[in-house]
């Protein structure tokens, strides 16, 4: 397939502007690298986007079981309400009194989100989870700091961390402690209170974990953090499985991060963008980055906190994806926000009892929104790895699971099919793995030399990376 | 697998070529550089950097990992191989002529096995 | 409620006793009984879907849409072609996930890394990243990517959008970088200042290219400056004067970034926007966050994959120089859409018009208001006129549906662009002439 580049003649070009009404003014000192940006007619230029558009597996085409990540259903409400002109033509530094519906949209957000997740204050301003666990780590530095507490300048986190984690904790200022993971999957008590100490800032932790299970020690887990001075952040990746039925605030944790295009079905656009609001107990809400809306008698106001960490970005967040949950959480409700979770859980746990007759699973209990297999044995009795029964699934028309993830479990396929999935597309994907089980056992290499009927065969990933070409250039 | 015998080898599978009585080559195995698959990048130590045996000096990249390289000796980088930099894959290729750094002015020297004794160990 | 679960009851207790699992309940056994939320949450009751429309349709009329947009300082109001938001509201692009799957993500991944081309021609470097969240944030990874042993001084020009200043602060306050700012002359970076400030621990110095008052500054001259003291130059600039003015390449900058929401994304409130950031190729190991790059497969077929992944925080972890994983992918489509789109033809004419309109309107603001511009250096299409009772002007504006420009210390910081007609500024002059002889009759 053709790069746009590649397409169209020097002549082509679109109509779009009118002439300039006014005399032309240019500037005195003028670019004289050319711009050489593709000459296309707009007939071909929409077919160039729908051919690409073909080479593209989203929610909408089929099962997207990707651990970690939440694919659920993306409704298209929350896109029509987020298309509004009311919403997409309001300029960012608009008056206040000129922009009241969008302040009420972030102000009802943050609130429902701090009723969901047991909070007390939140700021809707950070882009991606990432970038509110950094914004998390920001809270604890700047707490400590205020305290004079800057020798505790260690930050927990287990092995089995997504590795924004440490990389977050990182570029706060703080170092990393890794703990083991026990032989359930769960926070090792004794590597934790090996870690804690006077040098103890704080503890980032998933519950349910990354490998899908709630860890029943969780209060003796903050508990410990506490005591030792320490403050508790929760990465809120994994809040699918108990958004409604459990609170991160109710388990101990002081900051928790959510991810909209995770729990609350905001799309996941090819990588971006989310949305990673931050939330924390009152002891720390000064600290929030800012403004924040505050609620005046029925009128809403942006209001720097007192001691806010200052910004992590320019001005209020991926509003329109906040516009999609808000939309999200109006439509389920009370009631339905419970549901979904649940009803995540029973999915998960209904597949994980239609394959682990086959698949070998790691930790044999009940899952969360999501359970990991291991194929450590297959790839011995057979040489056949996950990555080459995730490259079978594809040529089965199904997205893989995630991969190698998380690293205490070898050769993982971490699987989340979600609530909105049908009982029949579970069916039909427990199938489809059952097979490729058969034939990693009958005929392996077929599963090596998979994918083959997708647009390309695998790739070389090594040479790209050896010899890195990022840019089309004309030959 | 190679095991060249006028190489001293370290635990965690580096080679040491000794020059001088205070300077050293050193680069990773070719039991490392099986392990380690298909390496893209080195991201090289900058010359005149002091190194402590027994601790990461740089660090390698395959397509989906990364890997600490450890120094047995206690000195200063002298000289770094730049083209690893273009062609990682002399590491895979020519794993015991495709030293990684010089170090000079060698102070400490951590036990090295030579090359019976580390070809045993990679057998266990 | 509104729900998306499509399992009956009836199946629901199919795959329980499949499960064997007796109850709901017993699916959250690890649960301490504590722990569960006894009362429902305080939220409102789920609603329908005409009744969710209504409610969110009823908050996005309470805000006011301006038929006329003559303010800018970071977002700006720029004509986006039909193209544009047809191809990007395509669900396959919208509701795809991160391209990880490289066989089966080709769409994205070939629509990254004409993306990344696109910013490089645009910029005049030589590689480009796939985003990060948006121009603050980029100007603040720009700045780490300019860390060294020994450079760990960040100097920025006060003449930055303050919301970038705040951001790399709030950045650096993390990596315990010191930032700098460097004084603001006549609405410029004072460049003597500059020489003189930046000693051998200088990692960087950021501009702002136009900077915040709109001016031109001397960015060639400000290169030399930098470089010489040995440390890096980042240019934040604006896009669409990237058509015409001189490149940062030709500035000599080393990292570029900048704000891309002008390329095809609406004002929307501050977002979602688009930050993007390009380097010389030396530089290309530093970017942050996720690059496509071009390979074969094993039939030798072109294709694109995630490359240079090493550098990221899923396999660095504690030892990534940033910890971004999602992006702005779908901005940065939409970036993509917009810049093939407009072609070079469509880019340089719409600088031109914003440029020309912007000329036109301070000068009537000159003659015909009696306003003077606060600096008179050349400007891109935003300037400052000083005035004595904005407050007032801007009211005025916007009860006629025009949004005037941003108030600023002793004035107001204008913005025009290629939307704005003639008969909209001569309008805009009628009005405000009109409140300045209301104020001379006071």
């Amino acid at each position: 397939m053709k790069l746009i580049f590649e397409c169209g003649t020097r002549e082509q070009h679109l109509h779009l502007m009118p002439a300039c009404d006014v005399p032309e003014v240019r500037l005195c000192e003028q670019r004289e690298q050319p711009l050489d940006l593709p000459h296309i007619s707009e007939n071909d230029l929409t077919r160039h986007y729908t051919a690409l558009s073909k080479r593209v597996h989203g929610v909408n085409d089929g099962f997207y079981p990707l651990g970690s990540c939440t694919m659920k259903y993306n409704p298209k409400i929350n896109d029509e309400m987020a298309a509004l002109p009311g919403f997409t033509a309001v300029h960012p530094l608009q008056a206040e009194s000129s922009v009241q519906g969008c302040l009420e949209v972030l102000y009802k957000t943050q609130k429902y989100l701090c009723e969901i997740t047991g909070m007390d204050a939140m700021t809707m301003q950070p882009a991606a989870g990432a970038h509110g666990e950094f914004t998390g780590m920001m809270l604890i530095k700047a707490y400590l700091r205020d305290r004079k507490e800057t020798v505790r300048t260690k930050i927990i986190i287990p092995d089995s961390a997504h590795g924004t984690n440490p990389a977050s904790a990182v570029m706060s200022g703080f170092t990393v402690v890794n703990i083991r993971s026990g032989a359930d999957g769960g926070v090792d008590l004794d590597s934790l209170k090996e870690a804690v100490g006077p040098d103890t800032a704080g503890l980032m932790l998933t519950n349910p974990n990354t490998v899908g299970i709630f860890d029943r020690n969780i209060l003796e887990i903050t508990r410990i953090v506490h005591e030792a001075g320490g403050l508790c952040y929760y990465d809120g990746a994994n809040l699918n499985a108990i958004a409604g039925v459990v609170r991160p605030g109710d388990m101990g944790f002081d900051i928790v991060h959510l991810n909209l295009h995770k729990t609350f079905s905001t799309p996941h656009g090819g990588g971006g963008p989310g949305s990673g609001p931050v939330g924390c107990k009152a002891a720390l809400a000064g600290y929030l980055p800012g403004p924040v809306p505050v609620n005046k008698d029925g009128r809403y106001e942006q209001v720097m906190p007192d001691r806010s960490i200052g910004r992590v970005k320019a001005n209020n967040g991926n509003f329109l994806v906040v516009v999609r949950a808000l939309t999200y959480i109006l439509t389920l409700g009370r009631e339905g926000i419970p549901d979904a979770s649940m009803n995540a859980v029973l999915n998960a746990n209904y597949m994980m009892s239609r394959l682990k007759d086959v698949y070998d699973m790691p930790y044999d209990e009940f899952c969360m929104h999501e359970f990991v297999m291991s194929l450590d044995r297959l790839r011995r009795e057979t040489g056949v790895s996950a990555l080459d029964v995730a490259k079978g699934l594809l040529d089965n028309g199904m997205h893989p699971p995630t991969m190698y993830f998380p690293n205490i479990v070898h050769e993982a396929l971490l699987i989340e099919p979600t609530e909105t999935e049908s009982m029949e597309t579970i069916d039909e994907a427990v199938e489809v793995f059952l097979k490729l089980y058969e034939t990693a056992k009958t005929n392996p290499e077929v599963l090596h030399q998979a994918p083959v009927t997708t647009p390309v065969r695998r790739l070389d990933e090594v040479g790209a990376a050896r010899n890195p070409i990022l840019r089309y250039e004309k030959a | 697998m190679n095991f060249p015998e006028d190489l001293k080898y370290s635990r965690t599978h580096e080679w040491i070529k000794m020059l001088e009585p205070a300077t050293c080559l050193i680069g990773i195995t070719d039991f490392a550089q099986s392990e380690l698959g298909d390496l893209v990048f080195i991201n090289l130590p900058k010359v005149g950097d002091e190194v402590v045996k027994g601790s990461v000096f740089c660090d390698v990249e395959s397509v989906k990992t990364v890997s600490d390289i450890m120094t047995p000796v206690t000195g200063t980088i002298a000289e770094i191989n730049e083209s690893l930099v273009e062609a990682p894959q002399k590491l895979n290729e020519d794993p015991f002529g495709a030293w990684i750094a010089k170090i000079e002015h060698i102070t400490a020297v951590e036990d090295l096995m030579d090359a019976a004794e580390y070809e045993a160990f990679c057998k266990i | 409620m509104g729900t998306y679960i499509p399992t009956t009851e009836a199946q629901r207790e199919q795959m329980l006793a499949a499960a064997g699992i007796s109850s709901m309940r017993e699916l959250y056994a690890n649960v301490p009984e504590s722990m569960f939320i006894r009362d429902s949450l305080a939220l409102p009751q789920g609603k329908s879907e005409l009744e969710v429309r209504a409610a969110v349709t009823a908050m996005a009329d309470k805000n006011k849409v301006f038929r006329t947009i003559l303010r800018g300082a970071g977002a700006y109001n720029h004509f986006i072609p039909a193209t544009v938001r047809s191809i990007t509201s395509r669900e396959e692009f919208v509701t795809a996930y991160t391209p990880y799957q490289a066989e089966i993500s080709q769409g994205i991944l070939q629509s990254i890394f004409e993306y990344q081309t696109m910013i490089c021609m645009l910029t005049g470097m030589d590689v480009s990243n796939a985003s990060v969240y948006d121009g603050a944030a980029a100007a603040a990874e720009a700045i780490t990517m300019c860390r060294e042993r020994g450079r760990v001084k960040a100097y920025i020009s006060a003449c930055s959008d303050p919301q970038v200043i705040q951001t790399v602060q709030t950045y650096c306050f993390g990596s315990g970088t010191e930032v700098i700012i460097v004084p603001e002359k006549d609405g410029h970076t004072d460049t003597a200042a500059l020489a003189e400030m930046l000693g051998e621990d200088a990692a960087c110095f950021y501009l702002q290219q136009p900077n915040y008052y709109g001016q031109m500054e001397e960015a060639a001259v400000i290169g030399d400056i930098v470089h010489a003291a040995g440390a890096k130059f980042i240019m934040g600039v604006n896009p669409i004067a990237c058509a015409v003015m001189r490149t940062p390449y030709e500035c000599g900058a080393d990292v570029a970034v900048g704000e891309g929401q002008p390329l095809g994304l609406p004002l929307a409130f501050g977002g979602p926007y688009l930050g993007f950031m390009a380097c010389v190729r030396s530089m290309m190991r530093r970017l942050p966050g996720r690059i496509v790059g071009q390979t074969t497969d094993v039939e030798g077929t072109r294709g694109f994959v995630l490359t240079l992944t090493a550098r990221e925080q899923h396999i660095r972890r504690e030892k990534s120089s940033s910890n971004i994983c999602s992006n702005q992918a779908l901005c940065a489509f939409t970036a993509g859409v917009y810049m093939a789109s407009m072609g070079e033809k469509g880019m340089k004419q719409a600088a031109i018009l914003c440029m020309s309109k912007a000329h036109y309107f301070a000068g009537r603001l000159h003659n015909d208001v009696g306003w003077h511009l606060k600096y008179d250096g050349e400007f891109f299409h935003e300037f400052i006129t000083l005035c004595l009772y904005p407050e007032k002007v801007l009211e005025t504006l916007e009860e006629h549906g025009i949004l005037g420009g941003l108030p600023v210390e002793g004035g107001i910081l204008w913005c025009v662009t290629e939307v704005v007609t003639k008969e909209e500024l001569d309008r805009a002059i009628d009005i405000i002439r009109e409140v300045c002889a209301d104020e001379a009759d006071i």
